[in-house]
């Protein structure tokens, strides 16, 4: 058999060597015939300072900032949208899926609709949708309602003290001449997004919460209330640790869909990841550069999450053979 | 943004050398023009509902046909964002690049391309509520400011703004429509422009127009003019001297109506231009009527702007900086000699 293994790795070597082979083609090609059109190249760019301002960002950012910067700010508002829309399309989903089992015919029927009407629409216009709703529902940014003190809601957003500011520890939103300044602002742009990734991310998991826990034999709960144990024990401890299995990787996906999908925004103008580098891209005409970046930090981004799911998965399993 | 991408993988990786010097032998060959415009900008390039191109843009295009081909109608014009311009320029997609496009030094300078000469003179302002009473962009201190993104527009206002010392924050849509629609729902206080667009969007897309102000302040230059490949010293200098002609024309007084009279001018720079004297056609590679042929098909650049910009136009802008040199503006054309 020794000879045979050895064919095996010198087959698996060239296949390897042929794809690096590709790539490395690939990418010469591409920077020789960018040389021959006479076009820059390279990620110097990056130093520079932007030269553009930002609307609204976690991260400090000035028009005289470098241009890698401004990319950090766009990835730190991508996460910003990304991280809780994740965390509530996963609880959101979670019961509507779970309400699709109710034996309530009624909410059953409420959550098959709900599932049915969000993922059936494109996530494009359901953004432009909630984006237009909330900008033409709310006041004007001089006519703002005041939900309480130094608490704001308007067209310019939902305006709340924030730590920081110029001289205090919190900074407070004020009434401008023009509209709302000052405090931690969440602007129509974020709200829209927020609301329409989770809604719309939430549908899928609800189904696939629902198929995880059908895929559970019925055996199961018949056995453990035949045991004894209440509805709520057999959620908990019989059902849910098996139907986990099932759900993490596909959970994974709709996480990774949906970071992916917050690179929508740029059609209701929430500057993040993409929208940044769109803007560089248009700056410097350096598109080569721009595009491999957005898509190595996605692809960074989607490992990181598989990874951390891969994680969860080893500890449910362990979890699920212990219990 | 998918279309950058496929256009960029498809044609940087085909290894296909630029072809050097042969622009015009291809248009010749395909008997037709690939010009690149933008998706619809009004009075510069849009289609109207039988999908006939229109536009100062258009026009140059039309121009460079009928210079070429001899024929103003054998244009295939490609609609392209922001985004793409360049990259269809670069890859060869398209033979000029006719899509009111600012000429800055990085551009000209580093992305493989040349601009050829300024066809509209033009810089960013900003239109605003009038209920915000105010008369000066200086006075947008925090104003929310929508913009499209893909221009040099997001640049000048960081820079201008800077300057100023004043804070503003910029709310940057990809498409046109949506940053419009964003504006007038009241999102902004402030949406900037270039000010040929501005008057267009105030009183075409504003539910009551009186409701809004153009601000006096220009923040920038912006010299839009039709981009080449570099490489190609030949076609570059074609559109430059065709664009040339067509500011003479209007210098010497010819237009569209009155071509066939000023044939017989006795005046020797007339003469010139229309190619009665001497072949001016023969040092750039076209025919001995190049340039009257340009005029007979779009008319020379007065007539050009007036139908599509100027008085003749929905858009009612006047000459500015684009009226000739001899009348107050900035156009002046390098003698046809």
């Amino acid at each position: 058999m020794p000879a045979q293994r050895w064919r095996n790795l010198l087959v698996q070597a060239l296949i390897a060597a042929g794809l690096l082979a590709l790539l490395w083609w690939l990418l010469d090609a591409t920077a020789a015939n960018m040389r021959e059109r006479g076009i820059r190249s390279g990620f110097d760019f990056l130093l520079e300072p932007a030269g553009f301002g930002i609307g609204e960002s976690l991260l400090p950012f000035d028009s005289g900032d470098s241009a890698l910067w401004a990319l950090a700010a766009g990835l730190a508002n991508t996460l910003r949208v990304a991280l809780p829309a994740i965390l509530i399309s996963t609880l959101l989903g979670t019961l509507v899926g779970l309400g699709r089992l109710s034996p309530n015919l009624l909410l059953r029927k409420l959550c098959a609709a709900y599932v049915e009407a969000l993922r059936n629409v494109p996530l494009l216009l359901q953004l432009l949708a909630w984006y237009f709703i909330v900008t033409d529902l709310l006041p004007a940014a001089s006519k703002a309602l005041q939900l309480a003190p130094h608490v704001f809601l308007s067209k310019s957003g939902l305006s709340v003290p924030w730590l920081g500011g110029d001289g205090g520890l919190i900074d407070l939103p004020q009434r401008g001449a023009m509209n709302i300044s000052g405090g931690a602002a969440m602007t129509p742009e974020y709200l829209a997004l927020l609301l329409g990734l989770s809604l719309y991310t939430a549908a899928f998991v609800a189904e696939t919460v629902r198929a995880g826990i059908a895929a559970v034999p019925r055996g199961q709960s018949e056995a453990a209330l035949a045991l004894g144990l209440t509805r709520l024990q057999n959620f908990r401890l019989v059902l849910l640790p098996q139907a986990l299995r099932g759900i993490i990787p596909p959970l994974t996906n709709q996480h990774l869909s949906l970071t992916k999908n917050a690179s929508l925004a740029v059609a209701i103008g929430y500057p993040e990841l993409v929208s940044v580098a769109n803007t560089t891209l248009n700056q410097t005409g350096r598109a080569a550069e721009c595009i491999t970046l957005i898509m190595a930090v996605y692809l960074i981004l989607s490992l990181l999450t598989a990874w951390l799911s891969a994680w969860l998965e080893r500890r449910n399993g362990r979890w699920a053979d212990h219990s | 943004m998918r279309l950058p991408i496929i256009t960029l993988t498809l044609l940087l990786l085909a290894h296909a050398p630029a072809h050097a010097g042969k622009t015009l032998d291809q248009v010749r060959q395909r008997a037709q023009l690939t010009c690149g415009v933008s998706t619809g900008v009004i009075g510069f390039s849009a289609a109207d509902s039988q999908g006939h191109w229109n536009g100062m843009d258009v026009d140059i295009c039309r121009a460079i046909a009928a210079a070429v081909l001899n024929d103003a109608a054998k244009v295939k014009y490609v609609p392209l964002n922001a985004q793409q311009r360049f990259t269809a320029l670069q890859s060869g997609e398209i033979d000029l690049l006719s899509r009111n496009t600012t000429w800055t030094l990085t551009r000209d300078a580093s992305l493989g391309l040349h601009f050829t000469a300024v066809t509209y003179y033009d810089g960013q302002g900003f239109l605003v509520q009038k209920k915000l009473k105010i008369s000066s962009a200086k006075q947008l201190k925090n104003a929310e400011i929508c913009v499209q993104s893909g221009t040099t527009t997001e640049k000048n206002l960081g820079d201008w703004f800077k300057a100023q010392g004043i804070k503003v924050k910029p709310v940057v849509f990809e498409k046109f429509e949506a940053s419009i629609k964003a504006f007038f729902s009241g999102r902004c206080q402030a949406y900037t422009t270039d000010a040929s667009a501005l008057a267009f969007i105030r009183s075409k897309e504003a539910p009551n127009p009186d409701d809004y102000v153009v601000l006096p302040e220009l923040i920038s230059k912006e010299p839009l003019g039709p981009v080449v490949r570099r490489g190609d010293d030949e076609w570059f200098a074609i559109v430059k001297w065709v664009i040339f002609a067509l500011i003479e024309a209007e210098e010497y007084g010819i237009t569209q109506a009155n071509l066939e009279r000023m044939k017989a001018s006795p005046d020797p720079a007339i003469q010139r231009l229309l190619g009665g004297a001497e072949d001016s056609g023969k040092l750039l590679g076209l025919e001995r009527d190049w340039a009257a042929r340009a005029v007979k098909a779009v008319g020379n650049y007065g007539e050009i702007f007036q139908r599509n910009v100027g008085s003749a136009s929905p858009l009612k802008l006047p000459r500015g900086a684009n009226a000739l040199w001899n009348k107050g503006g900035l156009l002046y054309a390098p003698p046809v000699r």
